[in-house]
């Protein structure tokens, strides 16, 4: 008895979660008059999506955003691999140490060093430009703490191969091990994607020019401009989360095991 | 030269670029606050030496105060509530189902969109009167509450959809900590006529201590410094009504950007960072680690 009634139970409850959300999307092809009412819109309607997309320079803060997520994802995965394959597999002097001054930064999160790491931003001019927004969001811990997991269980004997044939390290790291660990730098490229998509706190201390505006900052500024106009507030958030989610259902398995190593496996 | 010199080599070259970075935008920053925090920093950046006079001001300072009982309070109501919600769930979909793939993404759905739709989506629907759930609550006289607007309400709301938020990720780390408890262990208690309840408090849970107390330890940290004590409230209520979702990293927040005080809020940054380091050594110390399970 226990055994259908669980099942059902969770199936419930999984509809009350992403209720919230579905509401939102039905509300957002709602005419501004209806936006407020309950259930299934009497008539749909489009017009808010391309209000916001065309008259709100939406598509521009979506590109800023396309641009920042991407560099820093790429760029990132690029650093952590490197800093991540010396820290896994090569030895030298000062290993541990610097290991767990890399690891200790996991413990410091942007509310808590915005202040100085703005005037630091400020002395190295990266202040209202895309370098300000890109360069700072590259550096996390936790990219190089996953990947040197990962690199850890690769089995020596493929690099050694490797060795004999003469390669010299940046080879073994760049067509050896690169390539071996395509999972886990999926696995984080989604989650370092949707990180920086989302990114509202940094971007805003940095940037005040409108052509630097990323999509959440916009849709943000939405709530003052547009203060009541809910039809068109929804629109523009329901546009903000479509990316994130379709990556979400995209890549779920690999951000599903990039979070659970999270848990300290 | 040597290979092992090479090695050496190549190594500090490979750590160069990530190393540099993280010195220059964290760990800088890190030392940074606790020197400008001896200084008056205008709005133009001029630097002015006040020794300890940011501190002193502290003392005086009432919405300092009120922002770190609401910090306080969200911490205390928080870690206890997600922590309770996600591990239920995560018991709820250990077990193969029809469907429990829909099931578990549907829990982490709302972690997946950004705080600021997240924001903004229950803003809508608390709206006062006609929004979703005072027209839900209509039926029992509820319609008129303010969830936003009534200070005593705002706190609390604030917590429930921070919950919402998150309970999709903690339910993932229980179920990644649940996967190494052995099912010979639960089956063998079974056999010698554990009831579920036992089998739970007597084999699942002491077992899944250390998931417990990483998790206890990372939604302490989220809730007092993470983006959830920011975005969420930046965009919900800013702060208000009447300072009642004000937490600290929004106070400085306000400190630094909106009046100006660089020199002060860099002060209330080093005190974040004091209290952080005591309460994770404080639970250290008490939990000794989280390794509970060798007493």
């Amino acid at each position: 008895m226990r055994i259908k009634f669980l099942p059902i139970l969770a199936h419930v409850l999984a509809i009350i979660a992403v209720l919230p959300l579905l509401w939102i999307v039905i509300s957002a092809l709602k005419p501004a008059e209806d936006v407020f009412d309950f259930g299934w819109p009497s008539s749909w309607t489009l017009g808010n999506l391309q209000y916001v997309l065309l008259k709100i320079p939406m598509p521009r803060f979506m590109l800023n955003s396309a641009i920042v997520s991407i560099t820093v994802t790429v760029v990132a995965l690029f650093f952590h691999s490197m800093a991540a394959y010396a820290l896994a597999r090569l030895r030298f002097p000062g290993r541990g140490l610097i290991f767990s001054g890399i690891m200790s930064t996991l413990l410091v999160s942007l509310p808590v060093i915005l202040v100085p790491l703005f005037l630091v931003a400020k002395q190295l001019g990266l202040l209202d430009s895309y370098a300000g927004l890109i360069v700072p969001s590259i550096f996390h811990a936790f990219g190089i703490f996953l990947l040197r997991q990962y690199y850890l269980n690769i089995p020596r004997e493929l690099e050694e191969a490797a060795d004999l044939d003469g390669c010299g390290y940046w080879r073994r790291y760049w067509s050896v091990i690169l390539p071996l660990s395509r999972p886990a730098l999926a696995s984080l490229s989604v989650l370092f994607f949707l990180a920086n998509w989302n990114a509202f706190l940094w971007p805003l201390t940095i940037t005040r020019n409108p052509d630097l505006r990323v999509i959440q900052l916009g849709v943000s500024g939405m709530q003052g401009q547009y203060a009541s106009a809910w039809n068109l507030i929804l629109a523009a958030a329901v546009i903000a989360a479509i990316p994130t989610v379709v990556v979400f259902v995209a890549g779920q398995r690999r951000l599903v095991d990039a979070m659970k190593t999270t848990g300290l496996k | 030269m040597t290979r092992k010199r090479r090695e050496a080599l190549a190594a500090y070259a490979f750590l160069a670029p990530d190393a540099l970075g993280l010195l220059t935008f964290v760990v800088i920053p890190m030392v940074l606050a606790f020197g400008v925090a001896f200084f008056k920093v205008d709005g133009f950046g001029n630097y002015q030496y006040t020794g300890l006079s940011n501190y002193k001001l502290m003392f005086g300072d009432d919405q300092l105060l009120a922002s770190l009982k609401v910090t306080a309070v969200y911490v205390v109501t928080f870690v206890p509530i997600a922590f309770v919600v996600s591990f239920a769930l995560a018991m709820l979909v250990r077990n193969h189902f029809k469907g429990i793939g829909w099931v578990r993404a549907a829990f982490f759905l709302p972690n997946v969109v950004s705080l600021v739709v997240v924001g903004l989506i229950w803003q809508f629907l608390l709206v006062d009167k006609r929004g979703a759930l005072s027209k839900l609550l209509a039926p029992l006289g509820l319609g008129d509450v303010s969830f936003l607007g009534t200070p005593s309400l705002a706190l609390g709301t604030y917590v429930v959809i921070s919950v919402w938020f998150l309970m999709g990720y903690q339910m993932l780390v229980f179920l990644a900590g649940l996967k190494d408890v052995p099912r010979e262990l639960e089956d063998a208690a079974a056999i010698d006529g554990a009831s579920s309840w036992q089998r739970f408090r007597f084999v699942i849970w002491p077992l899944l201590r250390p998931t417990s107390f990483f998790v206890v330890v990372n939604s302490t940290i989220g809730a007092v410094t993470g983006l959830q004590a920011f975005d969420l409230v930046f965009v919900l209520t800013k702060g208000g009504p009447a300072r009642a979702t004000s937490t600290v990293v929004l106070y400085i927040y306000e400190q630094a950007f909106t009046f100006n005080n660089l020199g002060y809020a860099a002060a209330l940054t080093t005190v974040v960072v004091a209290i952080l380091v005591l309460c994770t050594g404080l639970m250290f110390g008490v939990t000794r680690g989280g390794r509970f399970d060798e007493d």
